[in-house]
Parts: structure tokens; C-alpha cells; sequence
């Protein structure tokens, strides 16, 4: 099973990359982009076939390790 | 007075930590691996800076989970001085032990220079030997430090007495334009409620020695000395 994991920033949290790589689409000439908030993806290649359990044991590597939840969101995708 | 270093891969700081502890304290720290479990007893723990683990996955994030911290979290619940300076830093908030986060400098560079701080809290074991208002000059090298937290956290820290230094200039002003990274109300360290942990980004480790340019960062380690005796 596979998991798939987006990390990003907090709504409220200034992301300066994420406003670098927008100036820098305005540049090449795109200008219908209202905003850019860049993130983390992360696939994990799981044991098993529960996908309760997964789901579980993904959101306590988040919790743990994979995200940092004073600034950074997750979403998790099993597949 | 003993002291001890924490190293991880990647960290670069820990000579400078090591010449700064002795020089305080008189004699050498223990240098403790990172994969150790345990840590001698000691008066003061500096987790020094560098990139511990290549900066992988966030600053701080990898070696906050390594074996050792488990020891050095015990230690700050028993009320050892613990102090963290750059990465250090990055990796205590990581590890739990301060609150917030530091993320990228808003300039998006990584800035290698000096920069004046000003000591808001002289009434700590870290800036017993500074005087009320005192603004110091150490170096700072970072690309990650940029302090958040939300702002109840902050008011807390500020009602509390918690933000010990903050960016400025020469004059001591605090403002938009002294803000060397973006960080939240210009803040460069602060500790933890019981006040024996603090994290900082600048380097007082690099301002002991008049051939580092300065040395104002003395009296940061004369203050650990002073309140661990």
C-alpha cells in the first residue's frame, strides 16, 4: 500500500518561498497566478492491507515527525 | 563546573562551543555522540549549530528525534541548563523544549554577518552578567532563522519576560528595519517557562576572542557559570 503525504504551510503563515516562485512566474509572463504557497509531498511504501491502520500509523508520522504542526498542515492520501 | 556538547552529523559549531564552555568554565567539555543514550552528569548542555543531518526534512527535525535528546529532554525537565544556539536552536523547538518554529530568513538568503542585539532580560541564568538594555554584537549565520509563532504564544513569551534578545541596531531601536530575518516582534532567543532552556540564533561562541572581532558573547557564558555556582 501506498501512502501519500502533502505537507504545507498554515493558512496565516507567510510562505517567502512560495512568493519567490510567484514573482518568478510573473516574470516568464504568468500573470493569472493570484498566489503560490509551495509545500512538501512525501509517498511512503507501506506493509499491509488495513487501510484504517495505515491511516492511523501515517497520521502518527505526521504528528511525530513529518510534518511540523506549529507552522505546517498534512493531508494523507492511501492508495 | 562541567559542561557537555552535543554533536550530531552535519553540526560545525562544536569546536567554537567547546572553546567557549572552557573558556568559561575552566575545564573541557564532554563531547556526547548523538546516538547515545545516556549523558554524563553535567551543570551545562550546549547543543551547538551547523546542519545536523543535511537540514533534511525541516532544520532541526532529524536530530531532535536521535537517541540523545531523549536524555537531554530529561535533563531540562530536571532543571539543567540547556542552551541551543542556530541550529541548536532550530533543534530544541523541534524537540519540544522551546515553543515555536524557525522557518526561512524572508530575504530567502542565507545571511553571514554581525548583527547588535538587545538583551531584554538580564534576570536569567544565560544574561546574569549583562546590564539592563545592554546591546551586544554577535555574529549570525543562518538561512532558517526566522522565528514564528502565533501570537498568543508570543504574547505569552513577551508577558512572561521570556524573549531574552532581539534584533536591532547599534542604538538599540527594535523595528521593521533592524529585523535581520523576518522573525516575529524581531525576536533572536528566547527560553523556556522554567527558564533553564534557551535557544538562540545568533552565535555568542564566535564573540569570545578578540580575534573573532569582539567579545561580547563572553558574558553569556560567564552568566551560565555564574548561576550554575
Amino acid at each position: 500500500m501506498k501512502a501519500r503525504v502533502h505537507v504545507t504551510l498554515k493558512n496565516g503563515v507567510l510562505d517567502p518561498q512560495g512568493k519567490a516562485v510567484h514573482h518568478a512566474l510573473q516574470g516568464l509572463g504568468f500573470d493569472g497566478v493570484n498566489d503560490v504557497r509551495q509545500g512538501k509531498f512525501i509517498e511512503l511504501e507501506l506493509d499491509g492491507t488495513d487501510a484504517a491502520k495505515a491511516e492511523a500509523e501515517v497520521k502518527e508520522m505526521c504528528e511525530k515527525l513529518l510534518a511540523n504542526t506549529v507552522i505546517e498542515d498534512y493531508s494523507i492520501e492511501l492508495a | 563546573m562541567k559542561s557537555a556538547v552535543i554533536l550530531f552529523p552535519g553540526i560545525n559549531r562544536e569546536n567554537d562551543a567547546i572553546a567557549a564552555l572552557k573558556q568559561a568554565t575552566g575545564t573541557e567539555p564532554t563531547v556526547v555522540w548523538h546516538g547515545e543514550t545516556e549523558l554524563p552528569k553535567t551543570d551545562i548542555i550546549m547543543v551547538p549549530g551547523g546542519f545536523s543531518y543535511g537540514d533534511y526534512l525541516r532544520c532541526g527535525a532529524m536530530a531532535a528525534k536521535s537517541p540523545i535528546m531523549r536524555a537531554v529532554a530529561e535533563r531540562a525537565k530536571a532543571g539543567v541548563t540547556i542552551l541551543g544556539v542556530c541550529n541548536g536552536f532550530q533543534i530544541l523547538t523541534e524537540a519540544g523544549l522551546l515553543p515555536g518554529a524557525l522557518m526561512r530568513n524572508a530575504s530567502l538568503k542565507f545571511i553571514c554577518k554581525n548583527t547588535h542585539l538587545k538583551i531584554e532580560n538580564t534576570d536569567t541564568r544565560f544574561t546574569n552578567q549583562y546590564k539592563a538594555g545592554d546591546v551586544v554584537d554577535y555574529p549570525v549565520a543562518h538561512h532558517d532563522g526566522n522565528y514564528f509563532a502565533d501570537s498568543d504564544t508570543l504574547d505569552r513569551l513577551e508577558g512572561e519576560g521570556r524573549v531574552v534578545l532581539r534584533y536591532c541596531d547599534a542604538d538599540g531601536t527594535i523595528d521593521p528595519a533592524t529585523n535581520l530575518n523576518g522573525s516575529q516582534r524581531n525576536i533572536a532567543g528566547i527560553i523556556n517557562e522554567a527558564g533553564n532552556v534557551l535557544g538562540m540564533m545568533p552565535h555568542p561562541e564566535n564573540a569570545i576572542d578578540p580575534l573573532h572581532g569582539g567579545t561580547d558573547g563572553r558574558n553569556l557564558f560567564k552568566s551560565l557559570v555564574e548561576a550554575a555556582s
